[in-house]
């Protein structure tokens, strides 16, 4: 092991590694085979394997019990299915808008804790901690705050003569609605924003302070480049994440239907008129109710290759660290 | 130079007026300019400090005081109660919600168990040895953690469904036996921080590189794995879209069971909110006591690397 970590990379002076005999090489070799092994299996089996079943059955139709080969028709379908568009626009929306709101109010909110001399550590927490309430609970919470019979919100709102929508049973404030709660647990963003910004180096700002200037003036030219790589991450990650999006809109929609009319009744996702319906609801719909699963796996390619083009932003930002971490 | 009140200005001025005292008094005329405004900035931020608080708590606070209400004030839109209802908690704990409940803790238990036999040899495989494909290693957990688990469901609901499988939260329990790529890639993080030398010492005292593991290095990684584990657990207690592919209704876990608890309990917005409330609590308390290893854990994972 010795003669191993002795070549430190990124540090200027490359040592070569000395051969080591071939004998501990094929040691060391079984050793990392075998410290990997549950993941190298596990890779196989539950990303690489399906990867391909999904290429195959993509141009199958398939329902569980029969599998016939149709070509391109499930790509073919695809263009014309009115559904997919609706929740793809739907995903889009809540990309564009909920995504930078979440880091602009993240962001907001870590840079009033680095102000705060008291309290700081208690807002913190309480900032943080509605992330942690399951999204379950956190949408069902939500629907009843906004009801608009018996909602607080409205009864607060309509106290003070404040006209309210009606939030998840109009299809117009449904999304704005998940965007309310998604600004709610925002504490993922806040957390690692509020890491960045105090890691910013104080110096940067005392020089600043010398050289006259301003709060908003130290804060576009030292704050803002210090902690783009995070911002790109917060951003990134979150857009990842909305393409995910699935819970909050699914449970949303059900538990909001449940109130306007009989239970059970709810069969057509995205309620009220598909507005709250995303991708990935789509697919399940397709998938696990209607059984399509040749065509759902269609989907599920298209959101892979949505995906994959942004973890690609994000591995090239890894790459700097990964080529810089000496572990000497 | 108005606002002073930032932390980052708070040392630099001590230390010009200890190290030059020729500038003294011109110094202290400035302080006293600022000092109007260095109040109104204070009042400023913990105004808007207070007022941020308010309405993050709102929510939680609202729930509690509906599930605490009767029936018929829930429904008068009352927002406080007049008559607190406590045995409305007692109510909810039917045999169903325990059932759900006994559901998410195997989920979270067996899957938080599995996930650290196996993530962690695998975190310290790529933290510590050097070998060809390292990289390849790395990148691979990185877009297997970004990948959205929609994209694979579908072939593996079929394979489940050949095991007979599918109706129980097996499907979501056994793949973490074979290493989650979240937790491993927080657990690396943490783990290139630790000094090759401790490892290598205890090699050195006859240890295989596996009891090193075990008894040198993952002492000192204890709040990441600490922080993965909490991690992982709250994941499976969160966890809505797995359970809706594959569990039954017998083998629902408290997420998928409060979802449709409010259309079995039509407008008993009372009951759904005490429901809801008890599967918030275990993650609330949680969270007090061990708040530093969450947010560690969380800034670990961030691009600090």
């Amino acid at each position: 092991m010795t003669a191993l970590s002795a070549r430190r990379p990124g540090r200027g002076h490359r040592t070569r590694r000395p051969v080591a005999a071939p004998r501990a090489r094929r040691r060391h070799r079984l050793r990392v085979l075998a410290f990997l092994s549950p993941w190298l299996i596990g890779s196989g089996l539950f990303f690489g394997y399906p990867l391909l079943a999904t290429v195959y059955f993509s141009f199958t139709r398939y329902d569980l019990f029969s599998l016939e080969y149709v070509g391109l028709t499930n790509y073919r379908f695809l263009l014309q299915d009115e559904d997919a568009w609706q929740s793809m626009r739907n995903t889009l929306w809540l990309v564009v808008v909920m995504v930078p709101l979440r880091v602009l109010f993240g962001l907001g909110a870590a840079q009033l804790l680095t102000q705060l001399k008291a309290g700081g550590s208690v807002l913190r927490s309480i900032v943080y901690l509605p992330y942690l309430v399951p999204p379950v609970a956190a949408t069902v919470a939500f629907v009843f705050l906004l009801n608009p019979g018996t909602g607080p919100v409205e009864q607060i709102a309509g106290g003070l003569g404040i006209p309210m929508p009606d939030w998840f049973n109009e299809p117009g404030w449904s999304k704005p609605g998940l965007t309310l709660l998604g600004l709610w647990a925002v504490g993922d963003v806040m957390i690692i924003l509020l890491a960045a910004l105090l890691d910013v180096p104080r110096q940067l700002y005392e020089a600043s302070a010398i050289d006259g200037a301003g709060p908003w003036q130290r804060f576009r030219h030292i704050t803002l480049p210090t902690i783009s790589p995070v911002l790109l991450f917060a951003a990134v990650t979150g857009v990842i994440q909305t393409l995910q999006y699935f819970t909050q809109a699914m449970v949303a929609a059900k538990v909001a239907a449940g109130q306007a009319d009989q239970p059970g009744t709810t069969t057509v996702p995205g309620y009220p008129d598909g507005s709250t319906l995303t991708f990935p609801q789509w697919l399940y719909d397709e998938g696990f109710r209607q059984f399509n699963m040749g065509y759902a796996c269609v989907l599920a390619l298209l959101l892979l290759a949505v995906s994959m083009a942004f973890t690609l932003v994000l591995l090239r930002q890894f790459h700097a660290f990964t080529d810089e971490e000496g572990s000497g | 130079m108005t606002d002073v009140t930032s932390p980052y200005r708070a040392e630099p001025g001590l230390a010009a007026s200890s190290g030059a005292t020729g500038g003294r008094p011109a110094r202290r005329r400035a302080a006293g300019g600022t000092r109007g405004r260095r109040t109104l900035y204070w009042i400023a931020t913990h105004a808007i400090a207070i007022a941020l608080a308010l309405m993050f708590l709102a929510p939680v606070t609202f729930m509690f005081l509906t599930a605490v209400m009767t029936d018929e004030q829930a429904l008068s839109g009352a927002l406080w109660p007049s008559e607190w209802a406590w045995g409305n908690f007692a109510d909810v704990m039917s045999a169903e919600m325990l059932r759900w409940l006994g559901n998410t803790l195997l989920y979270a238990g067996v899957g938080t168990v599995f996930m650290l036999v196996s993530s962690v040899p695998v975190a310290y495989a790529l933290a510590r040895f050097r070998f060809r494909g390292r990289r390849l290693a790395l990148v691979l957990v990185i877009t297997t953690m970004m990948l959205p688990p929609q994209v694979v469901v579908v072939p593996m609901y079929i394979v489940w469904a050949r095991f007979e499988l599918t109706g129980t939260l097996w499907p979501l329990i056994i793949p973490l036996l074979f290493g989650d790529a979240y937790s491993i890639f927080l657990l690396r993080q943490f783990l290139v921080t630790i000094p090759k030398d401790y490892a290598d010492a205890a090699r050195v005292d006859g240890c295989g590189e596996f009891a090193a593991m075990i008894r040198v290095v993952l002492p000192m990684a204890r709040p990441a794995i600490a922080a993965v584990a909490l991690f992982q657990f709250f994941y499976c207690w969160n966890d809505y879209f797995g359970p809706l592919v594959y569990a039954d209704p017998d083998h629902r876990p408290l997420a998928v069971g409060i979802a449709t608890f409010r259309a079995a309990h039509n407008v008993e917005w009372n009951l759904t909110m005490a429901a809801t409330l008890l599967t918030v609590l275990p993650v609330i308390v949680v969270f007090f006591l061990a708040q530093r290893v969450f947010i560690q854990g969380v800034t670990l994972t961030g691009v600090k690397g």
